[in-house]
């Protein structure tokens, strides 16, 4: 199946989605790695706090290349999500509804999905030129020192995904 | 005789190569793409090569990087006997380079100072480099952005004599199917094999830099290359790791001698993003 998707999303707009659907994204997402997420998992424990709202939010897994001088961004695919694996489940249980990413994820997150009814996404690795046609706007919001692994919010329209892992937990890999 | 090379020379080439590799692949990159892209009996599988296709050339036309990842440089130097490099430090060159490659390119600094420390130095420096005395009065420079979501897939196997070639075509199958989906398949497997620990990791690295279109002199080593190439594209794994026949576009063997006691293999996994440019002065 294909779906138009607009984001954030809830719980209920997402039930049907069954891994290896075709989804198209459009709204608002978040971009975190490795460093922001580490960051965020800091916050949490210090004050509760985090640096958007991230109820029925997606977060995708993606550093871009520097943007050339009038343009929204660089190249922007995903990176392989099993890094942030560690911290997953805790944003999971806290509202975060969808991840874009690539690859496995481990067996806590996989429960943390279910449990939530939420859901993952794959975008194409390596086709970060083409996915970046699809980002119409770009904005770091937090931990901007981190460079590349900044907190970045992008306005999406049509931006490709597939179902990999869908609320009830069937897999596509 | 002796040649004199000034060293920034090799500087002007290296940041050139950095741009040059991340916006454009060699053409037996690109002829491997559009022959699996023929080929591919899933749907899935057809439509995200084509999506490949399509991001190739969004990134030329555009000069958007292939990829986000634009890498950590990797750099080979050959450099002849008889030349004299003059004008400075070269692996100061080799990073003044990369610095500014990755700077006026608009590439993304994806190094961190320190292992454990992690804080970005900013400029993507320091390189990875490999120097190589060869004879002659050239300098050769392989330049090879390695992205790490496939790097991080690499495996180093110390087989024992005994375990022989099959050993070797299980540790490259096992290698291959671990890394799933995580490197971006359609992949380019390079395997090194022989040598010592370290030796077969940079065997394997160089056999990355090999065209995907040729095969190893060696008669033995091309049948493994083929018969790899064939087993590791029926795992099913296929493009992005969402099933498909095309999971490997090549399989690129490199082999030394080894000791009595040992079988070293490397298998080093690179995506289909698979850049590297070389250059003589
Ligand atoms: S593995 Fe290759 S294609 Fe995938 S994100 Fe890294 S550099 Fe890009």
């Amino acid at each position: 199946m294909e779906y138009r998707l607009n984001v954030p999303f809830s719980v209920d707009e997402i039930r049907d989605l069954k891994a290896g659907d075709k989804v198209f994204l459009s709204g608002t997402i978040y971009t975190a790695r490795d460093a922001a997420h580490k960051r965020m998992d800091e916050s949490l424990d210090k004050d509760g706090s985090l640096p958007f709202d991230i109820k029925g939010n997606v977060i995708y897994y993606m550093g871009p290349s520097p943007a050339r001088p009038g343009k929204v961004i660089g190249s922007a695919g995903p990176t392989t999500a099993s890094r942030m694996d560690k911290y997953t489940p805790r944003l999971l249980d806290l509202g975060l509804l969808g991840m874009i990413g690539k690859g496995k994820r481990s067996p806590e997150v996989h429960e943390a999905i279910v449990r939530n009814k939420a859901v993952y996404f794959a975008s194409i690795g390596g086709a970060g030129a083409l996915l970046s046609k699809c980002i119409k706007k770009s904005e770091v919001i937090a931990y901007d020192d981190l460079g590349t692994e900044a907190v970045r919010k992008l306005t999406v329209e049509d931006f490709p995904c597939i179902v990999v892992t869908d609320p009830e937990g069937n897999t596509l890999y | 005789m002796t040649r004199e090379v000034n060293v920034s020379e090799i500087t002007e080439a290296l940041a050139e190569m950095c741009i040059k590799a991340n916006h454009f692949l060699s053409d037996d990159m690109k002829a491997a793409l559009d022959k699996a892209a023929e080929k591919e009996s899933s749907s899935l599988g057809r439509d995200i090569l084509s999506q490949l296709q399509e991001n190739l050339d969004i990134a030329g036309k555009d000069m958007i990087p292939i990829c986000q990842d634009t890498g950590m440089a990797v750099v080979f130097l050959e450099i002849g006997q008889d030349v004299h490099l003059t004008g400075g430090n070269l692996e100061d060159a080799v990073n003044q380079g990369v610095r500014k490659g990755y700077t006026e390119g608009y590439l993304r600094k994806s190094v961190v100072n320190d292992p454990i420390i992690r804080e970005n130095t900013g400029d993507n420096t320091p390189a990875v480099i490999h120097e190589k005395i060869v004879p002659g009065d050239k300098v050769r420079i392989t330049l090879a952005p390695k992205g790490f979501g496939s790097e991080n897939m690499s495996r180093i196997f110390m087989l024992k004599p005994a375990q022989g070639i099959e050993g070797v075509k299980t540790a490259i199958l096992t290698a291959v199917k671990d890394a799933g989906p995580n490197a971006c398949p359609p992949v380019v497997v390079g395997v090194g094999i022989g040598g010592d620990f370290e030796k077969c990791a940079l065997l394997a690295k160089e056999a990355l830099t090999r065209s995907t279109d040729g095969h190893s002199p060696l008669k033995h080593i091309k049948e493994l290359e083929e018969e790899m190439l064939e087993r590791i594209n029926e795992t099913g794994i296929g493009p992005g790791g969402l099933g498909g026949h095309t999971t490997a576009l090549a399989v690129n063997i490199n082999t030394y001698p080894t000791h009595i006691a040992g079988l070293p293999v490397a298998v080093n996994i690179c995506c289909h993003v698979n850049r590297h440019v070389s250059l003589t002065i």
